[in-house]
């Protein structure tokens, strides 16, 4: 018998090109290699330099995503940084036969949605790109990794990349979640929980029932947000949800090729008795919807609860970056998470921009009245999402509760493009970063699910799907 | 990139010590979409001012600067390694170097040499009685050299051999082109491929 592994050692074995010696990293074949505008145009000015080709244009696709408008999009770039990137990327897959979704095409739209809406994320493959959420991909039961610009240009020239071991995590949730709850509120829930920083040197597994009954969606959203845990990536073993979501999708394998990978996907979990080097337990029965009051995402709680007085902490830094948060945020403790108003709420990102997020919010939405001064922006995860959103009708329901319908992109995720709160302003985002000034110079950001969003956008406040009759 | 061995070139006395990567190239330089091109932003504030090492006529095209301690430090943009590879410069040499630059340099074929403080002076001192000095870089021998003057120089042994050797990162993968091809010779049909695009 071999020895038991987990699910991250298996991948990572299986892709081993060269063992590393002497304390030398081992070097990994990469299967998969997502680009965009952002971290590309050094990458390949690099190529150009050392006379070098993209070596494997059979396994390279690019989107443009953190610089495009969401609405009039049929216009020129107006932001000059913003035009010259994306032209960059144009022209750069076009030197060197790469394939590229534009604004407008229908599979434009956040590299991590694009992904698993072609079928190019699977189970089993190691998946790079030059963003650090591309953990997203782990869902799948892939080794998904975000990397820097050097190692964008090391992949585009050898397919592989020099990578030191990492150890693991199990993240286990068992349990039952109570209506309203969802995968957003696990991850906030892990995050806070093992902070920030916990999961730094890990692959994240996340395991147990609450985690194998969630779609793939929810599954995404988890491994998403594993960077704001610090982990390098995060993943779920694959099972029958996996391959339903899969089955059928254009780059899916067909026929006897899905036969023989699907023998090889079944072998993709965590042996019984092997060891994570670390575990964390959450108990999913009693979760209540979670939402951040601070300036990171490990700074949250439940929305029952109220803002968090940091002379209660004993850890002196934690303490002072409370303190900051506080301040920043302009949050008294003591208040109730559900006190607080917003004026904005942000649907979108590639945490919770995919169908199902937006089915949720308008099932909520639907038939009811937006808060009198609270601006909504829907933007869907890729032009695709967008197009399913309206043949179901969905988009009519957020236009009429006076939602703004946009299109696809990163969008006020992190303010990149047009789409920024002003100073002061304070959002319920449905994205994975509440870092100051993120969202715009100055802005106020709390993290919450898209049911949360939903919920918010009709009371004015931070608001459970509860309190608005769910 | 180029195999370095033996070179010669003007020294620049630039007398400060930590010299952040800030100071090296400031971030409104950054925005660029190239790999090259950033000599104009390198010392960019300090540049400014006439009196400046590098606005003096005998420094105009140095290619050895010799830095005081704690060179590089702040935030790791490889920047900072360009904007001196793109000014000229072949080699730095300082008593301190911040782990993250002397990294990137050696990536970038840039010598970043450990020299003694008292040495820094020597070389400095010399320099600024003799300007447009040329020295002499000798990097297998480690030395840097000027009239009877041998000043040591320490540079670890595997950037050392990357240096000499000319090799970038993916030039070092590529030693193993062998391995990658065996691999992707036995890598499963299943496996997803971009090309032919499907769902378009
Ligand atoms: S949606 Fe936000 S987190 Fe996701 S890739 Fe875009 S900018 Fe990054």
């Amino acid at each position: 018998m071999s020895e038991p592994l987990t699910l991250a050692e298996k991948l990572w074995n299986d892709h081993v090109v060269v063992k590393g010696e002497n304390g030398a990293p081992d070097l990994l074949y990469i299967d998969l290699h997502l680009i965009h505008e952002v971290t590309s145009p050094q990458a390949f000015d690099g190529l150009r330099l050392a006379n070098r080709d993209v070596r494997r244009k059979d396994l390279t696709i690019a989107t443009e995503d953190h610089n495009t408008p969401t609405i009039d999009i049929h216009l020129p770039i107006a932001e000059p940084t913003s035009r010259t990137q994306v032209q960059a990327l144009r022209d750069n897959t076009k030197e060197f036969g790469v394939r590229i979704h534009s604004l407008g095409d229908k599979n434009q739209g956040i590299v991590h949605v694009v992904g698993p809406q072609l079928g190019l994320t699977m189970p089993g493959l190691t998946i790079v790109c030059g963003d650090s959420h591309t953990s997203t991909h782990g869902a799948f039961g892939a080794l998904a990794m975000g990397i820097g610009t050097s190692e964008v240009e090391h992949v585009l020239a050898t397919q592989t990349l020099p990578l030191k071991p990492f150890k693991t995590m199990a993240i286990n949730v068992e349990g039952t979640l109570r209506p309203g709850v969802t995968a957003k509120d696990i991850i906030l829930a892990v995050i806070a929980k093992i902070s920030t920083g916990g999961g730094q040197g890990y692959v994240l597994e996340y395991r147990g029932s609450a985690i194998r009954a969630l779609s793939m969606e929810g599954r995404m959203t988890i491994c998403n947000m594993s960077i704001e845990a610090g982990a390098r990536a995060g993943m779920v073993a694959p099972d029958e949800i996996t391959f339903e979501y899969l089955k059928g999708r254009p780059h899916a394998p067909e026929g006897a090729e899905w036969d023989k990978a699907m023998e090889y996907w079944k072998t993709l979990k965590t042996d019984d008795d092997a060891k994570f080097d670390a575990e964390v337990f959450i108990d999913a029965n009693t979760l209540d919807p979670f939402v951040t009051w601070g300036t990171n995402p490990g700074q949250g709680v439940s929305l029952l609860d109220s803002v968090p007085d940091p002379a209660s902490m004993t850890d002196p830094a934690e303490r002072a970056a409370a303190e900051r948060a506080l301040e920043y945020m302009d949050l008294q403790p003591g208040t109730k998470m559900k006190d607080i108003a917003v004026n904005t709420v942000f649907l979108g990102s590639c945490t919770n921009a995919r169908i199902e997020d937006l089915r949720a919010a308008a099932s909520i939405i639907q038939g009811r009245k937006k808060a009198e001064g609270v601006r909504m922006m829907v933007v869907p995860g890729s032009q695709k999402v967008r197009l399913q959103a309206e043949e179901e009708g969905l988009d009519k329901i957020f236009k009429e509760f006076g939602a703004e319908w946009r299109f696809a992109g990163c969008s006020m995720c992190l303010g990149m493009n047009p789409d920024q709160l002003g100073p002061g302003e304070r959002a319920a985002s449905t994205s994975n970063r509440n870092f100051e000034g993120r969202q715009g110079k100055g802005a106020r950001t709390h993290l919450v699910s898209p049911l949360v969003a939903a919920a918010t956008a009709i009371r004015g406040t931070l608001s459970s799907p509860s309190d608005v009759g769910l | 990139m180029e195999r370095i061995s033996v070179f010669s070139g003007i020294g620049a006395p630039l007398r400060r010590s930590n010299v952040d990567t800030d100071q090296i190239i400031p971030a409104v330089y950054l925005k660029r979409i190239t790999k090259t091109g950033f000599e104009d932003g390198l010392f960019a504030h300090w540049r400014n001012d006439e009196d400046f090492v590098l606005n003096q006529a005998p420094y105009k095209n140095a290619q050895i600067l010799i830095a005081g301690s704690d060179f590089g430090t702040g935030s790791s943009r490889e920047h900072a390694v360009w904007a001196l590879r793109d000014y000229g410069f072949r080699a730095v040499f300082s008593s301190k170097f911040a782990d993250i630059f002397r990294g990137n340099s050696g990536k970038q074929g840039l010598i970043a040499g450990v020299i003694s403080e008292s040495d820094t002076e020597l070389l400095w001192q010399a320099m600024e009685a003799n300007p447009g000095m040329e020295l002499q870089v000798d990097l297998p021998a480690q030395e840097v050299r000027f009239s009877d003057t041998v000043v040591p120089f320490e540079i670890d042994e595997y950037t050392k051999w990357r240096l000499m050797e000319g090799l970038d990162d993916i030039g070092i993968t590529l030693q193993n082109e062998a391995a990658i091809a065996a691999y992707e010779a036995r890598r499963e049909s299943w496996r997803p491929t971009t090309l032919p695009a499907k769902g378009v």
